[in-house]
């Protein structure tokens, strides 16, 4: 008789894995990533692929010579995390600024803290904010990628969240900087006027949330607590004083709002664990973003908001616990 | 909408590829070892010797405490040894040992199979039978019957639910009885019902065994119409969620009730019998037949033949395989029970017992477990548990042993149905830590409220 195995139950176990969590965010993001290319052309190519390259290569070479662990790319939370620093960059960035992203989101902000699970920051947005705050010009710079669609032409210049900025501080109201630049709702759901690779179409990161959601890789409530914190901010302040602050739609379809909370602020490691932590999570992003965009010095405070919120998560996990069977 | 239980759960594979497998009845084999710990609590006092002659029915094993059980021969022969045999982890058990003949009922067992419908009215006949005939739980504890019946001074039951949900993959013995052996099942409730004075009995199935409800249906009202004893007897159709069939579980899907932490179900008024053991409740009663055989699937993906067999208590496993046919080579591990709680089979010359329902064979891919990664902290663990408790909060305090903190966050009230460590997508081995940790913290609660000498 052949030797049996002796261990303790369960015996049997779920095919989800890690890796089959992460490829499923990776073919969530390919839309955005699909749009992107075909809006900006070579120079996404090259962005996205030094991105994912360094951040792939970098947890590599910390875990062989560093940490002297076990290697964990194969997990693919790296090519995750290069993806969606990639769709956090403009197009026109020189390679060797993804590089130093990657440096800072897989060296500082991940692997420093002891790998996938540790970290307390998410090391995409962490990986932005450092470039946001050293690169400020590049970083801001959205004109001269040629894409490969016809008839597309990447406008040089600002994102709309930039404009409005710009023009709150000369003095303009939003209906004349609405009027002097054209914008269209239709135009920033399939492919916006300007703006980082990720947040030129709010439908390819829709169709990317629609995807995890039916996958279970993700449960609604953190985004969704996110944009609707947003509408509900911005619709207060809109209603009140329409001249000096921007409508909820369009503070939903721009920026990094969508991207953010449906691919950043629902990032395992650095978000609550339980639905009502969650929601305690995304309403406080949502808020930080709309005071940033509102009343901050910078046009976009989605990052901001979700790095801060990231540092409040131990708390929340010690606050919100599920309710428990049988007990009050 | 399908009732379910209100927290966590899982849905793995159904695979119930022996459901389509009558009950068959397995040849008697040449020796029987039959334990004398079969059920939960004390074990029997065994009450025969080497050489005595021993009848099918006759009593072997007398229960020695208030929670155990009697023990019958489940065949007619000769003891040939009263000694520690090993059990199905390999662990020495006091077992009787019978070399079997020609089966020859004790007195008083009728073994005929006509239904016997009529409710005897007194309650302490019904119990003693029950006692007598040493049926014990068959859903997994082996809990004596007859003390779950009889709730403690004080205490009153208004439901009594029948567990026949079979919520494991795999597991069709409870299924292949309510669609031969229904009619007999309500008489048993009935029966139950009777005991406990309770004016409601439901019978909870999962939705995936359609033929099952269909089949319990049309007996209880049919025994229904018969008779007013057998009213208010009605079938639940359950949505298909692991654990349902978890004691807990099942009294919140049923009625939305919550036994709480360390508490009993007749706290909530509930009392829950699997239906194997409302068929053995029937035996016992209106048969005067003790519980010396029970329905055993045998089953697996890598096994030659799916089947339901109808065994004498304390078969040898290895008679079963080998009356199948043999172990196939691509076999890495059997298991006495389903796939999420059942006991791995150290030892594959012990003997059935009681409660054995199942032995499952699968292979090295399917029951491999992965080498454990970082906790992503995606919070599936917590999702699955259906106790609502952090499996990954209390991995971490248990490796750090913080008792006082495992405590509080109850782990003591975890109910081990492995949700947590089948959903890991890290492969962190939760419930092997957990299940460790909570030995310690309710030995630790139990030296705390026992009372000072």
């Amino acid at each position: 008789m052949n030797k049996l195995l002796v261990s303790p139950s369960p015996h049997i176990h779920t095919k989800t894995s890690t890796r089959s969590l992460m490829l499923d965010v990776v073919i969530a993001l390919l839309p955005s990533v699909i749009v992107s290319i075909l809006y900006y052309g070579w120079s996404a190519v090259v962005v996205l692929a030094s991105s994912v390259v360094f951040c792939v290569l970098l947890e590599y070479l910390i875990t062989k010579y560093l940490l002297k662990r076990p290697g964990t790319v194969g997990d693919l939370s790296a090519v995750v995390t290069g993806i969606i620093l990639a769709l956090n960059l403009p197009p026109t960035a020189p390679w060797w600024v993804a590089m130093i992203g990657a440096i800072v989101a897989i060296g500082v902000a991940k692997m420093t803290f002891g790998g996938l699970g540790q970290n307390v920051f998410n090391p995409a947005i962490t990986g932005r904010v450092f470039l946001l705050i050293s690169f400020p010009a590049i970083m801001t710079t959205w004109g001269g990628a040629k894409g490969f669609i016809g008839g597309v032409d990447a406008v040089s210049g600002a994102t709309p969240l930039g404009i409005v900025k710009e023009g709150l501080m000369q003095g303009q109201t939003i209906d004349q900087i609405f009027a002097a630049h054209d914008f269209s709702y239709l135009q920033m759901l399939f492919v916006n006027i300007g703006g980082s690779a990720g947040e030129i179409s709010a439908l390819a990161v829709i169709i990317g949330f629609i995807y995890m959601l039916a996958r279970r890789v993700i449960r609604p409530y953190i985004t969704l607590s996110i944009l609707l914190t947003v509408g509900v901010f911005s619709g207060i302040f809109w209603l009140v004083d329409p001249s000096q602050y921007t409508d909820p739609l369009f503070n939903l379809l721009t920026g990094g709002v969508l991207l953010g909370s449906v691919f950043m602020a629902t990032d395992y490691v650095t978000s609550p664990m339980s639905d009502k932590g969650g929601i305690i999570f995304g309403v406080g992003i949502g808020i930080i973003t709309m005071l940033i965009r509102y009343f901050g010095a910078y046009p976009e405070g989605m990052s901001f908001a979700i790095l801060i919120m990231n540092s409040t998560v131990p708390l929340i996990n010690k606050f919100c616990k599920q309710k428990k069977f049988g007990r009050a | 909408m399908k009732k379910t239980f209100s927290i966590g759960g899982v849905h793995p594979d159904d695979k119930k590829i022996s459901a389509g497998c009558a009950i068959e009845v397995l040849p008697t084999p040449k020796t029987v070892y039959i334990s004398m710990a079969q059920h939960l609590g004390a074990p029997a006092k065994p009450v025969v010797a080497a050489g005595d002659r021993v009848k099918t029915g006759q009593v072997i094993g007398e229960p020695s405490a208030f929670i155990s059980a009697y023990v019958h021969s489940s065949v007619t022969g000769t003891v040939k040894s009263v000694a520690p045999y090993r059990d199905l982890a390999g662990n020495p058990v006091m077992h009787v040992e019978i070399t079997v003949e020609p089966d020859e009922w004790a007195e008083g067992i009728d073994t005929t199979d006509t239904l016997v419908t009529e409710i005897p009215q007194d309650v302490r006949f019904i119990v003693d039978r029950i006692k007598n005939n040493g049926v014990v739980g068959l859903g997994g504890a082996t809990f004596p019957t007859n003390v779950k019946l009889c709730p403690p001074p004080g205490k009153k039951a208004d439901i009594l639910i029948l567990n026949g949900a079979e919520c494991e993959p795999y597991l069709t013995s409870d299924y292949r009885i309510m669609l031969e052996k229904n009619g007999q099942i309500v008489v048993g409730a009935a029966l139950m019902k009777h005991v406990l004075g309770v004016d409601r009995v439901v019978i909870g199935i999962e939705e995936n065994k359609p033929e099952a409800i269909a089949k319990m249906k049309e007996a209880a009202a049919s025994l229904a119409a018969g008779s007013s004893d057998y009213a208010g007897i009605e079938v639940m159709t359950l949505k298909k969620k692991y654990p349902q069939g978890g004691e807990k579980q099942l009294i919140d899907a049923v009625t939305h009730r919550q036994v709480k932490s360390m508490g009993l179900p007749i706290d909530v008024g509930a009392v829950v019998q699997n239906v194997a053991t409302s068929l053995a409740v029937y035996e016992a009663v209106q048969k005067n037949k003790p519980l010396i055989d029970n329905t055993v699937t045998v089953t697996g993906e890598c096994f030659p033949k799916q089947s339901n067999l109808l065994v004498r208590v304390g078969t040898p496993l290895s008679y079963i395989i080998e009356y199948l046919g043999g172990m196939p080579e691509s076999a890495a591990k059997a298991i006495s029970g389903g796939p999420m709680m059942g006991k791995a089979i150290a030892n594959m010359d012990a003997a059935t017992l009681k409660g054995t329902s199942s032995i499952l064979f699968l292979t090295r891919e399917q029951t491999k477990r992965n080498p454990e990664t970082n906790c992503i902290r995606c919070g599936k663990c917590a999702e699955a548990c259906p106790m609502g408790l952090e499996p990954f909060l209390l991995n971490k305090l248990a490796r750090n042993n913080m008792y006082d903190e495992l405590e509080q966050n109850a782990i003591q009230d975890c109910i081990e149905c492995g949700c947590c460590l089948y959903s890991c997508p890290a492969n962190i081995p939760l419930l092997d830590v957990i299940r460790i940790a909570k030995g310690e913290v309710i030995r630790i609660i139990r030296g705390r409220t026992a009372p000072k000498k």
